[in-house]
């Protein structure tokens, strides 16, 4: 028997990891990270002093470990989104593909440039 | 008390003939003593008594041969275990499976289904052939629990008619014929896992999937071809990376 007509390779294993990654990654983090930022932080409570303060921030972005998990925290999220949305939205045909991966890669990959050079701007 | 093997229930279902009416158009009919009989009884009987000119495909009637899937009430199920009495009170809706061409009446045509489930090697491909004399080929328990709910599938294609990217993309291999393709896979005894992997790379192969997962709820049985989908993502995203490093 002869192969079947074959499509070409798809690259949809470059997203399809990132997803992966960062879904990992905000379910193991995720919610620790909202707890901590978004009410422990703001209510003064649980968190050694000055913990959030802008120099302990700073510090932390200025390190290159920091940076890195600034980095693989803030982009891989937005990458898993990314992937949702445009899945969702292709599921409910809401625009042509390439427009689609547009608002959704397209976003996930301009936030992960300017992290990137936030990152580097600010200094080591 | 009215005897409810005397109960009549409606039927309407979906008449088409290509290249005689214009358009499907339903067909209602009355069945008697019809409580406790499937849908593919009530087919039957319909065909017996009332008008033997309706078609529709059907073997084992105990949900082994895959051959009546249709959308009854709007949902795709097998006739011959879906009872008249566990739908609700009214009249019974039935029509052929969504997403695929309709060949007569309930009848739709699977040439294309066909095609992809040939298209996956769908045989045991074993590293060195062995001869009579060598004996069988021999399988832990364990290597076969790791392919066997795979190989429960009956090509029934319900999955095919729930799958919104199915029917989106008519050629998407589908669900069925990646749980095909695992069942393969995860054979102990087959060395073609390379060559089956290497027929799903594409967007009409596993990437057109948008992990809706309604094939898996609505598998009669309980194959979970989500899942198989999904581990062959995976599978294909290492080899989209890894094959510059394998050896040819
Ligand atoms: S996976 Fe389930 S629903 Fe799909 S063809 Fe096989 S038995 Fe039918
Ligand atoms: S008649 Fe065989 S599955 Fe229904």
């Amino acid at each position: 028997m002869t192969g079947p007509a074959r499509d070409n390779r798809s690259i949809s294993p470059i997203f399809w990891l990132l997803f992966g990654a960062g879904g990992m990654l905000s379910a193991l983090f995720g919610p620790g990270l909202i707890l901590i930022t978004g009410f422990f932080a703001p209510l003064g409570v649980g968190l050694p002093e000055n913990f959030l303060s802008y120099d302990h921030a700073l510090a932390f972005a200025q390190n290159p470990v920091g940076k890195l998990a600034v980095l693989v925290v803030v982009a891989l999220f937005f990458w898993h989104g990314a992937e949702r949305l445009f899945l969702t939205l292709k599921d409910m045909k809401a625009g042509p593909s390439l427009l689609l991966k547009l608002c959704t890669y397209g976003v996930a990959a301009v936030v992960t440039a300017a992290v990137i050079a936030l990152l580097l701007a600010i200094g080591f | 008390m009215p005897d409810p093997a005397k109960k009549t229930i409606e039927l309407r279902i979906l008449r088409y003939q290509p290249g005689v009416d214009a358009a499907p158009s339903f067909g209602t009919f009355e069945v008697a003593g019809a409580e406790n009989m499937s849908v593919l009884e009530a087919l039957q009987t319909i065909k017996d008594t009332l008008d033997g000119s309706l078609s529709f495909r059907w073997s084992c009637r105990m949900a082994v041969c895959g051959s009546c899937g249709m959308m009854i009430n709007g949902e795709p199920k097998l006739a011959c275990s879906t009872f008249l009495r566990d739908l609700p009170p009214g009249p019974v809706t039935v029509e052929p499976l969504n997403n695929f061409p309709i060949e007569r009446d309930l009848v739709i045509s699977v040439g294309g289904f066909v095609k992809k489930i040939e298209s996956i090697y769908p045989y045991i491909m074993p590293k060195e052939p062995k001869t009579v004399e060598q004996g069988p080929y021999r399988q832990t328990p364990a290597q076969l629990a790791a392919y066997e709910s795979f190989s429960d599938c009956i090509n029934c294609m319900l999955c095919y008619a729930a799958c919104p990217q199915f029917g989106e993309n008519p050629d998407f291999i589908g669900p069925g014929a990646m749980a095909l393709l695992q069942r393969y896979n995860g054979d102990s005894r087959d060395a073609g896992r390379q060559k089956r992997l290497d027929t799903i790379h594409g967007e009409n192969g596993v990437w057109s999937c948008t992990a809706v997962g309604i094939c898996s709820e609505v598998c009669p049985k309980s194959v979970d071809p989500a899942n198989a989908v999904n581990q062959n993502k995976t599978n294909s995203a290492f080899d989209f990376f890894l094959r510059f490093l394998r050896k040819e």
